[in-house]
This record gives C-alpha cells, sequence and structure tokens, in this order.
C-alpha cells in the first residue's frame, strides 16, 4: 500500500529552509524568494499526485526547473549570488569564511562569478553537496542522476572553482 | 506564520489549490482547530483532539492540500469567540457537510435548526431526519459530528433529563449548555 502523503503545511515546514538554501545558491538571495514561491505552488499543483516515498529529492526537482527557467528568463549580465568561497573552504574542511567579508571583498564577487560559469548541472550539484549538506546519494536523486555522476559533477565543479580561485589569487598579488 | 507561508497560502488559495484551510482558536475550553474548503466551514476539532491527527484524517477524507492560512477563517473565529463570550445565538458560515453522508447528514442538518438555548431528545433527532425510531442509529450520527459547536449536537439530550454523551466529553457539553442557560 502506498504511504500517506503528509498534510502540505507539514511538507513545507520540512523541506522549506533545505530548498530556500538550495535556491540562493542557484539564482542568489535576491531572487531566491521568487524562485521559492514559484516552487512550492508547482508544488502544491502537482501535490496530490507525489509520492510520500521521496519528497525531498521531489521538490529538489522542481526547485531545480524553477532556477533553470528563471536564469533563461535573465539577463546575460546577472549572476547568482553563492556563497562559493564557503562552499569551497568547507569542501577542504578549512574554517568557514566570515560571510561579511565575503560581501565586501571583490575577490569573492568574482569567484561567484565563476561559480555561475559552471555548467548547470555541476552548479547544482555544487549547492545540494554543500549548501543544502546533502549526501551524494541524495544528490543523484534530486538530479535524476546516479550516486556516481553526482560525485563527478561535484568533483569537476570543485575543481574548476578553485582553478578560478588560484587564479584570482595570482591576479591580486 | 512567515510572510513568506503567509503569502503563498494567499496565492494557493486565489488559484483554487487550497482544498483545506486550517487555523486555531483558543477558547475558554481549550484551542479549538477550525477547517473550511472552498465551499464552507468543514470541521471543528474540540480540545483533546491532537493537531497531527486531525490534519492526517483531512489529508485521507479530502486532499492533501491542507495549509494552515488562519486569514481564510477570520470570520468563523470570530463568530466563535463571540459565542464563548455570550454575544452570538446563531452561526452565520456556509457549511461543507461532505464529512458526513445519507442518514448521519439528515440528522445533523436537524440538528443545525434547534435553536440556542433550546434542546430536544435522540429521538426527536431521529425524527426530524425522517426515521423516527433510529434514535441510536441518531446516537452515533450526532457522536460523528464533524462540525461540532456550529453544528449543535451538544443541543440533543436524553429523555431522562441525563445530557448524554458528548465527543469533547460531558462536562464540555455542560459547559456549553450551561453557557446557553439550556440546563
Amino acid at each position: 500500500m502506498d504511504q500517506a502523503l503528509p498534510p502540505f503545511q507539514v511538507f513545507l515546514e520540512d523541506h522549506l529552509d533545505p530548498v530556500r538554501a538550495f535556491l540562493r545558491g542557484m539564482v542568489g538571495p535576491t531572487d531566491a524568494d521568487d524562485c521559492l514561491q514559484e516552487t512550492f505552488i508547482a508544488a502544491l499543483r502537482a501535490y496530490p499526485r507525489a509520492h510520500a516515498g521521496n519528497l525531498r529529492a521531489w521538490v529538489l526537482t522542481i526547485a531545480r526547473r524553477k532556477a533553470i527557467d528563471h536564469q533563461r528568463a535573465r539577463s546575460r549580465g546577472a549572476r547568482p549570488v553563492a556563497e562559493v568561497e564557503h562552499l569551497v573552504d568547507r569542501a577542504n574542511s578549512a574554517p568557514a569564511a566570515d560571510s561579511e567579508a565575503i560581501a565586501m571583498n571583490p575577490r569573492h564577487t568574482a569567484i561567484w562569478a565563476a561559480v555561475a560559469e559552471l555548467p548547470p548541472g555541476q552548479r547544482a550539484a555544487i549547492v545540494l553537496r554543500f549548501a543544502v549538506d546533502l549526501r551524494y546519494r541524495e544528490v543523484g536523486e534530486a538530479l535524476g542522476t546516479s550516486e556516481e555522476a553526482a560525485r563527478r559533477n561535484v568533483h569537476e565543479g570543485l575543481k574548476k572553482l578553485r582553478r578560478s580561485a588560484a587564479e584570482l589569487k595570482e591576479m591580486t598579488r | 506564520m512567515t510572510d513568506f507561508m503567509e503569502k503563498l497560502a494567499t496565492r494557493a488559495s486565489e488559484e483554487g489549490l487550497l482544498d483545506v484551510a486550517y487555523a486555531t482558536v483558543d477558547t475558554p475550553v481549550g484551542q479549538v482547530v477550525v477547517a473550511d474548503t472552498m465551499r464552507g466551514l468543514v470541521r471543528v476539532a474540540l480540545p483533546g483532539e491532537r493537531l497531527d491527527n486531525v490534519l492526517d484524517q483531512l489529508v485521507e477524507d479530502i486532499s492533501p492540500r491542507v495549509i494552515a492560512y488562519p486569514r481564510r477563517l477570520d470570520e468563523a473565529r470570530r463568530e466563535l469567540e463571540e459565542y464563548f463570550e455570550g454575544k452570538r445565538q446563531r452561526f452565520e458560515l456556509a457549511l461543507d457537510w461532505r464529512l458526513s453522508t445519507g442518514f448521519y447528514r439528515r440528522v445533523l442538518r436537524a440538528t443545525a435548526k434547534v435553536p440556542f438555548g433550546e434542546v430536544i431528545t435522540y429521538a426527536e433527532a431521529a425524527e426530524r431526519a425522517g426515521s423516527p425510531r433510529a434514535f441510536r442509529a441518531a446516537g452515533s450520527a450526532l457522536g460523528s459530528n464533524p462540525i461540532p459547536i456550529v453544528v449543535p449536537c451538544h443541543r440533543v439530550v436524553r429523555a431522562g433529563g441525563d445530557i448524554g454523551n458528548y465527543g469533547g466529553g460531558p462536562e464540555l457539553k455542560r459547559f456549553l449548555l450551561e453557557l446557553e442557560h439550556a440546563i
């Protein structure tokens, strides 16, 4: 027998924070709330047909589609504003940088731009892994790929980001 | 309720996606849960019923699109507050009867017409529902009332003078009848 769906209110409270973190990483904090509303309205529309088994992956899939729609609709000049330096630091198990300092530092603005340049699959995988704190298996579920592909996307994305960071370090030295 | 939740629920309601909205009301007898559909008030849960059980049952009976949205229940909350303050004798809310069917619904509809401050017996409730001998079934129908207080099943009592059973407990039934000066 199918597991019963929780009331939408409970679903909303359970998944609001991770979906918000994901969208902030994908489209930046300014536009994240618009995408967040679009995501949960779309989820509400489809909710009666959802499967109770893996609602987090389900709603993250919707959020990713909304983020992609959003990026397509926006001009090329727009940049996502994920705290990439923070993500890279966590990936290296180094202490997290002070987020105020990140916001003020032009070097980091450039790194955010570097994340915007990542292919969408890598960007989504990195945000899910480090901003939403999913395991690779869960990243794969949310992106509709295997665990291995998720791991590879994160790895490739981080490699590019480290390269950008190193180039910046050279430039500002 | 956060600003985001409020905006989401408002939009959901406007787009016809909010199948069940609910809110809580603080009353002298404890916290009451009220829920409505696009048709009207569908459920009142008395103190003692757990919110999560009430919501799960609404999912099963109506739809999983259940969201806390007090604004859609402003009128129901206001009328209930006035009732408990002794300032209101009849409710003027649209009702959604979908949670009861057949004979049960007929009993509850007949009961809804019993005025403030009056009582009838289970046999009279059965008779008004068109089946004079079915007073036991009338008792079951009243016991299953999904919209208590607003559909005043507390106004149906035993013939001998005993107030009889109540979903929220006999003390609550006595409280309501005393509030109405019916006993």
